[in-house]
């Protein structure tokens, strides 16, 4: 049988480059991400959302400047890999990532959010048993991607398994999400959407939509994000023009007797950050 | 602008939903567990015109990494003692239930910090100490000297709520917009 020499330093390089993704999410924003919060601001009218706008930029200056997270809830790792067809699907993977995730917690350093869903006694790492969440995907190279993931949009986002005949239902089913949320989710959020798939797809397709660039929308979306604005709820719930930066929609095929909707809510602090392993 | 420092007293009551505030002097922070902690062995520090911070907090050592609000309204109903205890004043994002505009009245406001402002916060502020650590870094209660947090009053004295108002606007504008009855939201 032949072996890849690459294998046996395989999980610390994967470790290292899970380590930096989560140095780089948890500290700067992605550029797309600051262009819609930037864009948001300047066209504010509200003037309690203004300063709003005023201490969330200032914070993110302030956490490049001190190299330290952005937010306190730093989350919890959602992790996708891009896997290219020379690098065998193996347990060395999830060892990777799930060591890199343990050095980021101790070194950036992050807070230990990770605890068991009933003692709630917390493994001080942020890792666990099925967590971090790892997403494998076929890929040209090995690249990770790092999705810290804060409790208080997470806690608001929805799933509903609409009717078939009810697709012009999808609007306002988001829009009731983000009344329901109203400034919990530390507002101005990014909705990722999943339409379609079935009921576990939906919700994996939502959490994939906030992968996709913020900065620009196509007409559904965009048709779904002043739905949401419309509602005036604002800056952390303060009221204002800006609830919503941006909505993502990703959709599947599915069941033609189903419509499943889901809503995955993303404050505004849409921490992401992709490292290709060095190897 | 008002810049109230800790320990407060009547010049809360002046206070108004929507006017923006700074708070110097010690804060309390606390979540969850150290709610019902304190609820079963008593409050560690002296809650007479304390301000208490929904915070769980990074930190390293003796040093406040980032230090931003969490959502309020999980401890909608275990802040009770703490207002009747004397506690003026509650810091966190996203404000709080009726029960705690009804608690607050005559006696203590909420003051909303910006979500996500953690770095913001930390470089205002500096670790004191903390009781309860065996609750983890999140839930312990941590002793922290403020310096001119930036806060909007989210919640007065007098039943006043900033939060309310947005979300009675947000609800009236949902159902216009979908030709919905007022009570098919849940």
């Amino acid at each position: 049988m032949m072996v890849n020499p690459a294998d046996s330093t395989l999980p610390g390089a994967l470790a290292d480059a899970t380590e930096r993704a989560l140095r780089e999410a948890e500290i700067r924003l992605p550029q797309d991400v600051l262009a819609a919060l930037t864009r948001a601001a300047s066209a504010e009218r509200n003037e309690i959302a203004r300063q709003e706008f005023a201490n969330i930029l200032e914070n993110i200056a302030l956490a490049e400047e001190r190299q330290v997270p952005i937010c306190q809830d730093t989350g919890v790792p959602v992790i996708y890999l891009t896997l290219p067809p020379d690098v065998p699907f193996s347990p060395a993977l999830f060892e990777g990532v799930r060591e890199g995730v343990r050095r980021a917690t101790a070194t950036i350093p992050l807070r230990p959010n990770v605890v068991d869903p009933l003692t709630r006694e917390n493994t001080g790492d942020n890792t666990g048993p099925g967590m971090p969440a790892i997403h494998i995907m076929p890929g040209d190279r090995l690249t990770v991607t790092v999705l810290p993931k804060g409790a208080g949009s997470e806690n608001v986002s929805r799933i509903g398994m609409l009717l078939p005949s009810q697709a012009g239902e999808i609007k306002r089913f988001v829009a009731e999400t983000i009344l329901i949320a109203g400034g919990r989710p530390c507002p101005p959020v990014i909705l990722g959407v999943g339409i379609g798939g079935t009921f576990d797809m939906a919700a994996a397709l939502a959490k994939e939509a906030l992968l996709l660039p913020v900065d620009t929308m196509d007409d559904y979306e965009q048709e779904l994000c002043d739905a949401a604005n419309a509602l005036g709820i604002g800056p952390m719930g303060l009221g204002g023009d800006t609830t919503a930066l941006s909505v993502k929609v990703k959709r599947a095929g599915c069941h033609t007797a189903s419509l499943p909707v889901a809503v995955n809510v993303q404050c505004w602090a849409c921490r992401r950050a992709t490292v290709e392993v060095e190897r | 602008m008002t810049d109230l420092v800790t320990p407060l007293g009547d010049e809360v009551l002046a206070l108004r939903a929507g006017d923006t505030v700074t708070l110097s002097g010690t804060i309390y922070t606390a979540r969850d567990e150290a709610h019902l902690r304190m609820m079963e062995e008593g409050i560690p520090f002296d809650p007479a015109g304390a301000a208490v911070y929904h915070c769980g907090p990074v930190v390293q050592g003796d040093r406040l990494v980032v230090a931003g609000p969490t959502t309020s309204a999980r401890m909608n109903t275990l802040t009770g003692f703490l207002i009747d205890a004397g506690v003026r004043a509650l810091i966190g994002k996203g404000g709080m239930g009726p029960e705690v505009v009804e608690q607050l009245r005559g006696r203590a406001v909420y003051l909303a910090l910006t979500g996500g402002c953690a770095a913001l916060a930390a470089a205002r502020m500096s670790l004191k100490g903390v009781y309860f650590e065996d609750l983890g870094m999140a839930e312990a209660v941590w002793v922290i000297e403020a310096d001119r947090l930036p806060l909007t009053v989210g919640i007065d004295a007098h039943g006043g709520d900033l939060f309310e108002v947005v979300r009675g606007k947000a609800k009236t504008q949902f159902h216009q917009q979908f030709n919905s009855k007022q009570d098919t939201v849940s």
